[in-house]
C-alpha cells in the first residue's frame, strides 16, 4: 500500500514534469489573477484593508485549486485509467492523488502570497500561523477537490460541474481558513486560534476519511 | 386500510399542528410576540428536513452495498422532498426574519449556512441529471449525497456554534428553554416534527410508487420491440 502510494507520487511528479505546459500554466494563472485583482481594486502599495487582503487572498487561491485540481483525473485517457485500475488498489490512488494535489495547492498559495506581498503588500504578521494554516487549508481543498472532481470526470460538461459540486462542499474548510488567517494576519496569540485550528483539523479528516471510503465505488463504476 | 393508519396519523397531526399552532396560547415575549409560532412550522420543517436527509444518505449506503435501484429510489425521493421543505423552511425564516431581525436576510450564520446546505443539494440534482445511464446515475449519485452530507454536518451543526449568531438559543439569546416554562410550547411542538416528517415520508413514497411504475412500463415496452 504505502509502497504503491510513493510509486503514484512518483508517476503523478514526472508527468507533471514532463508536461510542464499544465504547471506553468496554473502558475501563470495564479500570477494574472493576483494581477487582475490588483488593478480591478485600484489599490496602491498598502492601500487595502486587512479583510479585504485576505478575502482577495482565499478567493484567488480557491480559484487556482479548483482549476489546478479539476484535471487530475481528466488528463489521463481512460485506456490508461483501465491500466491503474489494474494495477493499484483504489484507496492508494486517492491518497497518492490527495497527497499531489496538496503539494501542487500549496505551490499555488505559497506563489500567490508571493505575488500578493510584492504588489499588494504583506500585513501578515504571524508568519508562522499563516504557513500552517496554508497547508492545513490546502490538504482540505485537495481532499475535498480530488474527490469532487473524481465524481467531475464521470460527467459531460465538466467545469461547470467540477465548481457547482465543489464549492458548496468546500465552504466550512474556507470559511476557518479565512478566519485563521484573519488572526495571523492581526498577529493574535497562538492561544486565540487553537481551536479553530483544530475544527479545521477535523473538518478536513472528517472530508478526507468520507474521500477514502466512497472513492473505491466511484473508482469500480 | 390497515397499512393506511399513518397516513390518518399524519392529517390528524398536521390538522392539529394548524390548529394548535395558530390558535394555542404562547408565551408573550418581546420582540419574539406572536413570531414565537414559527416554531411550529420553520424550526419543525429544518427538523424534518434533516431527518429526511438522513434516510437518504442510509439509502444511499444501501445502495452502494446491494446496487439495487430500488434503494436508490428512495434515496432520491427523499432528497428530493427534503429540499422542498428546506426551501419552504429559509422562506419561513425569512419572512420570521423579517419581522424580527428587521430584514429577509441579515447575514446571519445559520442562514448563510443553510443557503449553501441547499446550494449542495441542488448540485446534487444537477450531478444527476447530468448522467444518461441509471446504474452510473445511481451510484455517483449516491457518492456525492454520502459525501455532500459528511460536509452538510458540519456546517449546520458546527459551524454557526463558532460564531455569534441571531438565531434564539444562540449568542446569548434565550432559546427553547427559557421561553417555556410550562412546557406548553412541546406540546405543538414534537407533534408538528413528526408530522412534517410524516407528510415528506407520503410525498417520497408517493414518488417512489410513480417512478418504479414507470420504470415497470419502460422494461415491458423495451421488451416489446426486441
Amino acid at each position: 500500500m504505502l509502497q504503491q502510494i510513493r510509486t503514484l507520487i512518483l508517476k503523478e511528479l514526472t508527468l507533471e514534469w514532463r508536461q510542464k505546459y499544465a504547471l506553468n500554466g496554473i502558475l501563470l494563472y495564479v500570477v494574472s489573477a493576483v494581477f487582475i485583482t490588483y488593478l480591478s481594486v485600484g489599490a496602491k502599495q498598502g492601500n487595502i484593508g486587512v479583510p479585504t487582503w485576505n478575502a482577495l487572498y482565499w478567493i484567488i487561491i480557491l480559484f487556482s485549486a479548483v482549476n489546478a485540481v479539476a484535471k487530475s483525473f481528466v488528463q489521463e485517457h481512460q485506456g490508461r485509467q483501465l491500466y491503474y485500475y489494474m494495477i493499484a488498489s483504489p484507496e492508494a490512488i486517492i491518497v497518492s492523488k490527495i497527497i499531489y494535489n496538496s503539494i501542487l495547492t500549496l505551490v499555488l498559495a505559497l506563489l500567490g502570497y508571493l505575488v500578493f506581498s510584492v504588489i499588494l503588500g504583506n500585513p501578515v504578521q504571524n508568519q508562522g500561523l499563516f504557513v500552517l494554516n496554508l497547508v492545513l487549508g490546502g490538504l482540505g481543498f485537495s481532499a475535498c477537490l480530488t474527490m469532487v472532481s473524481g465524481i467531475a470526470s464521470k460527467a459531460s460538461n465538466n467545469a461547470t460541474l467540477m465548481a457547482i459540486l465543489s464549492f458548496p462542499v468546500i465552504i466550512p474548510i474556507l470559511l476557518m481558513a479565512i478566519r485563521v488567517s484573519k488572526n495571523a494576519i492581526d498577529g493574535l496569540d497562538w492561544s486565540v486560534s487553537v481551536d479553530k485550528i483544530i475544527t479545521l483539523l477535523a473538518i478536513n479528516a472528517i472530508i478526507s476519511a468520507t474521500a477514502y471510503i466512497l472513492f473505491p465505488y466511484l473508482w469500480r463504476s | 386500510m390497515k397499512s393506511s393508519w399513518w397516513k390518518i396519523l399524519t392529517i390528524a397531526l398536521l390538522a392539529y399542528t394548524i390548529i394548535a399552532g395558530l390558535l394555542l396560547d404562547v408565551p408573550r415575549l418581546p420582540i419574539l410576540n406572536e413570531t414565537i409560532r414559527a416554531l411550529y412550522f420553520h424550526v419543525t420543517m429544518w427538523f424534518g428536513m434533516i431527518i429526511m436527509l438522513i434516510v437518504a444518505v442510509i439509502y444511499s449506503i444501501k445502495y452502494l452495498k446491494s446496487n439495487d435501484l430500488r434503494h436508490d429510489d428512495i434515496a432520491i425521493e427523499f432528497t428530493n422532498a427534503a429540499i422542498l421543505f428546506g426551501v419552504l423552511g429559509i422562506v419561513t425564516g425569512m419572512l420570521w426574519a423579517r419581522y424580527t431581525w428587521g430584514d429577509y436576510w441579515s447575514g446571519d450564520p445559520k442562514q448563510n449556512a443553510s443557503a449553501i446546505g441547499l446550494l449542495m443539494y441542488f448540485a446534487y440534482l444537477i450531478l444527476r441529471n447530468s448522467l444518461t445511464d441509471v446504474h452510473q446515475r445511481a451510484r455517483i449519485g449516491a457518492v456525492y449525497n454520502i459525501f455532500a452530507f459528511a460536509a452538510f454536518i458540519p456546517l449546520i451543526f458546527v459551524l454557526p456554534r463558532l460564531t455569534d449568531s441571531l438565531h434564539p438559543g444562540n449568542g446569548g439569546n434565550p432559546g427553547f428553554n427559557a421561553y417555556d416554562l410550562d412546557s406548553n410550547l412541546r406540546k405543538v411542538f414534537y407533534p408538528a416534527i413528526i408530522a412534517w416528517t410524516l407528510l415528506g415520508t407520503w410525498l417520497s413514497v408517493v414518488r417512489v410508487r410513480l417512478k418504479r411504475v414507470e420504470r415497470k412500463i419502460e422494461d415491458k415496452l423495451i421488451n416489446q420491440i426486441s
